[in-house]
């Protein structure tokens, strides 16, 4: 089983109780700066395709092991809480629920820089969050207002950050893996020795211009790495409905692939950190997540015609990310159920202030309609629905 | 100043000079002419000898040297990382290419010829056109798809297409189509230079026609501004509009007017996105006639849009309705009679002309 490196027994555990996490006097090292090496071990091995699959034994820390529970802990609320204001039609049209899968966005964040880009679908709120987008601007966002990251014009779908190399957010199935492997050409051409991660589900993974964007990455070998979130359904077609050969790790074919457990964050970053290595090397790899979302496709997709109410509650039994983290601290000794308990509050805060705020935001002025529809306008004309009501000049 | 009033000059000599291209072929000329397909591998080698990040993507541009030799010579000169073959698969090379335009370089991408866009179309509109304003700003796409357009030689209904007004339609792209050698060249830079997705129209036809060019527009500074038309004859009569090699037979049609007394003024559009409806609107207002020129097909087509803008812009100046000269409404045919209805000629546009100027009477409709 897991190795506890801290070696301090129970009861000077249950002295520390009433004891704030930071406090400086404390029998141990505060959970959130402790970096003495951990090692656990993955959920379940990793499956290889075309390469040696690396090992189940992952480095942590105290303080790595926090922070995935605490980013996955707003991410989840995030969602939930955007579940409730979609319903409360302060967010409208499309909008695409992450939780459950938080994992894979926590453990592919410990394993890059922000110098590595990443490119995903319309299921981008936490992906977002974990590239260092705020609270403040995916809820502004969702709800169409200035503040938002996308100064309310794009909507659920269309959350970029470029200053973290994070580029959206995009609403074709498919279309962000060419674009992604597009990332990687660039980043090859300028030499700057960082990878690029392109995120899809298992129904894009059936998409031909994947296919043709891997000939390509595996002809010019970019660091690109394909990563398959396979939640197991396409909307509302389950994989085996879909695809004749659902092991989308080996669908690569020439390109090696890896099978990994998308529920546990520690064997995402092993894998993603393997993959970055490779990729710098040898070219595109990829990585298929195994995971699970407990909402529906989307908003309007209850999540219960094509599959039981039972598997859904079955896997947040067995294989919830942030239980696995809960279980890991407090088997660790790292921090106590009380106080993993406390952040949670403190992120349902944070959360809610943050809805607040978002719900103050103006949204954006009318002469917006027209701006951003070119980088260099040249002074053109546009027009509104009545163009002898409503014309504007583009800067 | 100097250099102002020289340029004054050489416009008007050339003004003289343009409509009688046949006679400044067969005269040796002190002006230099150049090859369309000189001027656009020119523009590229300049444009990529000046900024390293600009690199060219498409089937056959390194090793063949160009399906259509526009490439030639340039992947030995720049190397096989800024000249890049790719397979026949348009959808994975095109988002490569928005992808590569994303993070900051500027890709130029060639669709052998536009026909092929259709299966990159996604990428064009949606991963291209909209970025800029779904991102608020963050993501710009400084590409150009470039490749040749519309109607060649019995090449059949799958490779005649032209695809500017589709393209135009597109808020957050910017659509060119270069007619001459000087077009070409000064487009093709400006393309090049923007920082937005530009489509850029050219034509297989015009690849191998020779134009003057004067010194001015061989320099490597040399840029056209897009969203300007240009007024390539001018006239008082009636307003001839095209674009690409409907330019040089709306040219011929002028001089046929001309020996009626007709003087028609002849707009080079050059840039169908944006569209110069100042330029356009302020000839009819001259003229008070307008005949539209283009190769495509005429529902919803460019045609339509430019009709439109002057009747909401000039309508007390027109005097005549509208025509509208267009490819035939049909799948292009190959045999080459039916090809040649299919595709304008220079005596539909003098018809639509004297029409326009009362000097004839439509045929009845069919009952």
């Amino acid at each position: 089983m897991a190795l506890s490196h801290l070696a301090s027994s129970s009861p000077s555990r249950s002295a520390n109780l009433l004891k704030p996490l930071s406090s400086a006097i404390s029998l141990r090292r505060p959970i959130s700066t402790d970096t003495t090496p951990i090692t656990v071990e993955t959920s379940v091995p990793f499956t290889a395709h075309q390469c040696e699959a690396p090992s189940r034994t992952v480095q942590t820390n105290a303080k790595e092991l926090a922070t995935f529970f605490r980013d996955m802990v707003v991410m989840r609320r995030m969602e939930i809480a955007a579940d409730s204001l979609y319903k409360a039609k302060l967010i409208r049209g499309f909008c695409h629920l992450y939780d459950g899968q938080e994992a894979v966005a926590v453990g592919m964040e410990a394993a890059l820089t922000k110098k590595d880009c990443i490119i995903t679908s319309y299921r981008d709120h936490c992906t977002f969050v974990a590239r260092g987008g705020t609270l403040l601007e995916v809820f502004a966002e969702l709800m169409g207002r200035q503040a938002g990251c996308s100064k309310g014009k794009g909507g659920s779908m269309h959350f970029y950050k470029k200053d973290s190399n994070f580029y959206g957010g995009h609403g074709i199935v498919g279309a962000q893996v060419p674009l992604g492997c597009g990332l990687a050409f660039a980043q090859k051409y300028c030499k700057d020795e960082a990878v690029t991660f392109a995120l899809y589900g298992d129904g894009a993974a059936n998409q031909g211009q994947l296919f043709e964007a891997l000939n390509i990455s595996a002809l010019w070998d970019l660091p690109a790495i394909l990563v398959c979130e396979n939640n197991h359904y396409g909307m509302g077609t389950a994989e085996w409905r879909a695809a004749k050969s659902p092991a989308y790790y080996k669908r690569g074919d020439y390109a090696p692939g890896l099978k990994v457990d998308g529920m546990d964050a520690l064997a995402v970053k092993q894998a993603c950190a393997f993959a970055k290595e490779h990729a710098l090397k040898n070219g595109p790899i990829i990585l298929e997540m195994d995971t699970y979302r407990y909402h529906g496709h989307s908003m309007s997709d209850p999540g219960s015609t094509y599959r039981t109410r039972d598997e859904i509650t079955g896997v947040r039994q067995e294989r919830d990310p942030i239980e696995r983290i809960r279980k890991l601290i407090l088997s660790h000794d790292l921090s106590t159920d009380k106080e993993l308990k406390d952040i949670e509050k403190e992120v349902r805060k944070e959360v809610d202030d943050a809805i607040a705020q978002a719900k103050e935001n103006p949204v954006p002025e009318p002469s917006e309609l027209f701006s951003d529809v070119y980088a260099k306008g040249l002074g053109v004309e546009s027009f509104g629905a009545d163009r002898k009501e409503v014309r504007a000049t583009l800067a | 100043m100097l250099a102002i009033a020289r340029q004054r000059i050489l416009g008007q000599s050339f003004q003289k000079i343009r409509p009688a291209v046949s006679v400044l072929r067969s005269y040796s000329s002190a002006a230099k002419q150049i090859t369309v397909r000189e001027a656009l591998n020119s523009a590229l080698d300049e444009e990529m000898s000046a900024d390293p990040k600009v690199f060219l993507m498409g089937e056959e541009v390194g090793e063949y040297q160009g399906a259509y030799k526009i490439t030639k010579g340039l992947l030995e000169k720049y190397g096989p990382e800024r000249v890049l073959d790719t397979p026949i698969t348009e959808a994975g090379f095109t988002g490569i290419g928005v992808g590569a335009a994303y993070y900051g370089l500027k890709p130029v991408v060639e669709f052998m010829t536009f026909n092929f866009s259709m299966q990159a179309i996604d990428h064009i509109i949606n991963s291209a056109a909209k970025s800029n304003y779904m991102s608020a700003g963050q993501i710009s796409v400084p590409i150009v798809f470039r490749g040749p357009n519309g109607a060649a030689a019995g090449v059949g209904a799958q490779h005649s297409q032209c695809y500017a007004s589709w393209y135009a339609s597109c808020p957050g792209l910017k659509v060119l189509s270069p007619y001459n050698s000087e077009d070409a060249r000064g487009l093709l830079k400006a393309a090049i230079r923007d920082p937005d997705p530009v489509v850029f129209l050219e034509n297989e036809l015009l690849y191998g026609e020779s134009f003057p060019v004067s010194d001015e527009v061989l320099d490597s500074s040399f840029c056209i501004p897009i969203g300007k038309a240009k007024i390539e004859r001018e006239g008082k009569d009636v307003t001839i509009t095209a674009f690409s090699k409907m330019v040089g037979y709306a040219l011929k049609a002028a001089e046929i007017l001309e020996k009626d007394g007709i003087y028609a003024e002849v707009i080079n559009l050059r840039s169908i996105r944006p569209l110069d409806r100042s330029t356009i609107n302020a000839s009819v207002r001259k003229t008070n006639r307008l005949v539209t020129v283009e190769e495509g097909f005429p529902q919803h087509g460019v045609g339509a849009e430019i009709c439109a803008s002057v009747v909401e812009e000039s309508f007390a100046y027109l005097d005549a309705p509208v025509e509208r000269i267009a490819g035939a409404d049909v799948p292009m045919p190959y045999a080459a009679n039916l090809e040649r209805m299919a595709v304008p000629q220079i005596e539909d546009i003098v018809r639509a002309a004297r029409r326009a100027c009362y000097r004839s009477v439509p045929l009845a409709a069919a009952a």
